[in-house]
């Protein structure tokens, strides 16, 4: 699978990432030869094969859904970029007053 | 007469126990060997040098008269920069996280704290955890002890440096696609990834969820059964922490005297790849070759998807991670861009700024292939690899207790080497992969040296089973002269 450059932005916006200019078309390339090695795996058999998305050799356990406290909020908001005090501050989302 | 620090942890744990060494001098010891050792291995991103004596002195005045539920009493150790800290920087060797303090501890450091290790600072990787070679970095570039030229592998790097460099006694790393056991190999240490489910996740800063498990790096495989014994066991905070009881690893290492009624298989589709080093093929024969004389039956077995399995992995890991990775967006923690425009702006500048190169390819990638329309041709199909992967070890498995097989094609290589060809990098983890994608437990142990480089062997087993590997671990590195080694530093 080749990659052109718009594909290659749209998944750009996807992941949230914007390369600079000066690499887009290496990191274009690398993702292109990577996603034609992938392309390998249309050799195997697979018809029937149930997917194996997790390894876990037990069913998970569920347990009561009860909220635990173990950060203060003072302790979670310490790390953040900007708070109020209170919340996580970002920029304007609505427009308006 | 050796130094404190070139003991093993079992060593001088006993040493603190029996009173000829206090928490204080061993600690005091290792820090000097940091100091001495780290303007060259630069192995630490993080250090707690003032609060370990601290801890260290606390715990000498305040020793307990029973240690028995204290089994690392005094014993220095570190930890992988995945792993939360509390208090301390904890940042996946990531500029986006670069001023980040965890305010709670992983549940394997909890588990470290309460058994009265005394944590010495946080190990240099590869970016979340995504490389082979520590240098994918956001802060250094660690070198392998060995030889300063070449990299310790990756992307646990930093743990395996530290080890082989003698700084700790044991270093706590993870392992997604052999990142504890290909940087073991490399330094010539013992590390081992445990069946998925044994070792909870809490805490461990996530990268590809299905495949990460965390694990010790040691000099010795006794070590490695003490430090698993440790951080092993069911944990309600990880949903899929296994409910399995955790045996007695030292008794199960200790159950036999040789490797008689052991049957050891060795996948062909390993030792014949075109890549494979003269001098690891070597140190695998040895290995093979030790194992017969301690009575140990040797036979062929097959792994028929193994060349599917850098494919597979690669596809999965990428899309784990592009999901687990969209939680770094500038808004709650880690690194915000300098003046948004608007909340869109913040994520995508953030995240651009923030993350190195190889993170942005794995990200991409595990976009695409989650994407509507790619979905089924490579998600869901390396699913359906992964099953026929590990449906082959389960095969393999029934026939024999545990196989045998190189960790990587080469030993340590040069820094700078590969590190412009990703899919080059990919191919280096073709022999530790198909374990992750499988779930089930891999120990590497050193196995000598080609060159001035050493050179590690893994031994794969069924799940639940590393007490067996532990056993076959500790004879064979007996026989071998590779137990407690470390580098001529």
């Amino acid at each position: 699978m080749s990659l052109d450059k718009n594909d290659f932005l749209h998944l750009c916006r996807l992941s949230r990432l914007a390369p600079d200019d000066s690499v887009q078309e290496e990191m274009a390339q690398q993702c292109s030869r990577i996603l034609a090695y992938m392309d390998k795996l249309a050799e195997v058999d697979t018809s029937g094969v149930e997917p194996l998305y997790s390894p876990v050799f037990h069913d998970c356990a569920f347990r009561e859904d009860v909220a635990v406290r173990r950060c203060s909020r003072a302790d979670i908001l310490a790390g953040a970029p900007a708070t109020d005090g209170s919340f996580f501050i970002v920029p304007r989302i609505v427009e308006g007053k | 007469m050796s130094e404190l620090f070139e003991l093993s942890l079992c060593e001088v744990r006993d040493l603190i126990r029996s009173g000829n060494a206090g928490a204080e001098d061993v600690t005091r010891a290792c820090l000097g060997r940091i100091e001495a050792t780290e303007p060259s291995v630069r192995a630490l991103l993080a250090r707690r040098d003032e609060d370990a004596l601290e801890e260290a002195r606390r715990m000498d005045r305040e020793r307990p008269a029973d240690l028995s539920d204290k089994p690392l009493w005094g014993v220095p150790v570190t930890v992988k920069d995945v792993l939360a800290l509390k208090g301390m920087p904890t940042t996946a060797a990531s500029k986006i996280l670069e001023n980040f303090l965890s305010p709670y501890d992983a549940l394997v450091v909890e588990r470290l704290k309460r058994a009265g290790a005394v944590i010495l600072g946080k190990n240099n990787m590869d970016e979340f955890a995504m490389g082979s070679t520590t240098e994918h970095y956001a802060f250094q570039v660690t070198t392998n002890p060995w030889d300063a030229s070449c990299v310790p592998g990756g992307s646990s790097g930093g743990s395996a440096a530290s080890v082989a460099a003698c700084q700790c006694f044991a270093s706590l790393g993870s392992d997604t696609g052999g990142s504890i056991r290909q940087p073991a190999s490399l330094c010539g240490c013992v590390g081992i990834k445990p069946t998925y489910g044994r070792v909870s996740r809490y805490g461990l800063l996530a990268y590809a969820s299905s495949f990460d498990q965390v694990g010790p790096l040691t000099r010795t495989v006794e070590d490695a059964a003490l430090v698993l014994q440790v951080i092993a066991g069911h944990d309600e905070r990880d949903s899929t922490s296994s409910p399995v009881p955790v045996p007695d690893y030292l008794a199960a290492m200790r159950g036999a005297d040789d490797l008689s009624g052991i049957t050891i298989g060795l996948p062909r589709e390993f030792f014949g790849h075109e890549g494979l080093d003269q001098g690891v093929a070597d140190a695998c024969s040895r290995a093979v070759d030790a194992a017969r004389s301690l009575g140990a039956s040797v036979v062929d077995v097959s792994l028929p998807h193994t060349e599917y399995s850098i494919a597979s992995y690669y596809i999965l890991a990428a899309a784990e991670a592009s999901s687990n990775l969209a939680r770094y967006d500038g808004v709650r923690y880690g690194h915000r861009t300098a003046d948004p425009v608007n909340l869109e702006d913040m994520y995508t500048r953030s995240r651009t700024e923030g993350f190195g190169p190889e993170v942005q390819r794995r990200i991409l990638l595990g976009s695409y292939v989650l994407s509507a329309g790619y979905y089924d041709a490579y998600y869901r199909k390396a699913a359906q690899v992964r099953r026929l992967i590990r449906q082959d070890y389960l095969d393999a498995l029934a026939s024999c207790d545990m196989l045998l097989a190189p960790v990587s094609p080469v030993p340590a290589w040069r820094i700078g080497h590969m590190s412009d060809d990703p899919l080059r990098m990919y191919f280096m983890d073709i022999f530790t992969l198909s374990l992750n994608l499988a779930g089930l437990p891999g120990l590497s142990i050193p196995a000598g040296m080609s060159g001035n480089l050493p050179v590690g062997i893994q031994l794969m087993g069924r799940a639940f089973d590393e007490g067996r590997l532990f056993l076959a671990g500790d004879k064979l590195t007996r026989a071998l002269g590779t137990c407690n080694q470390h580098a001529p530093l």
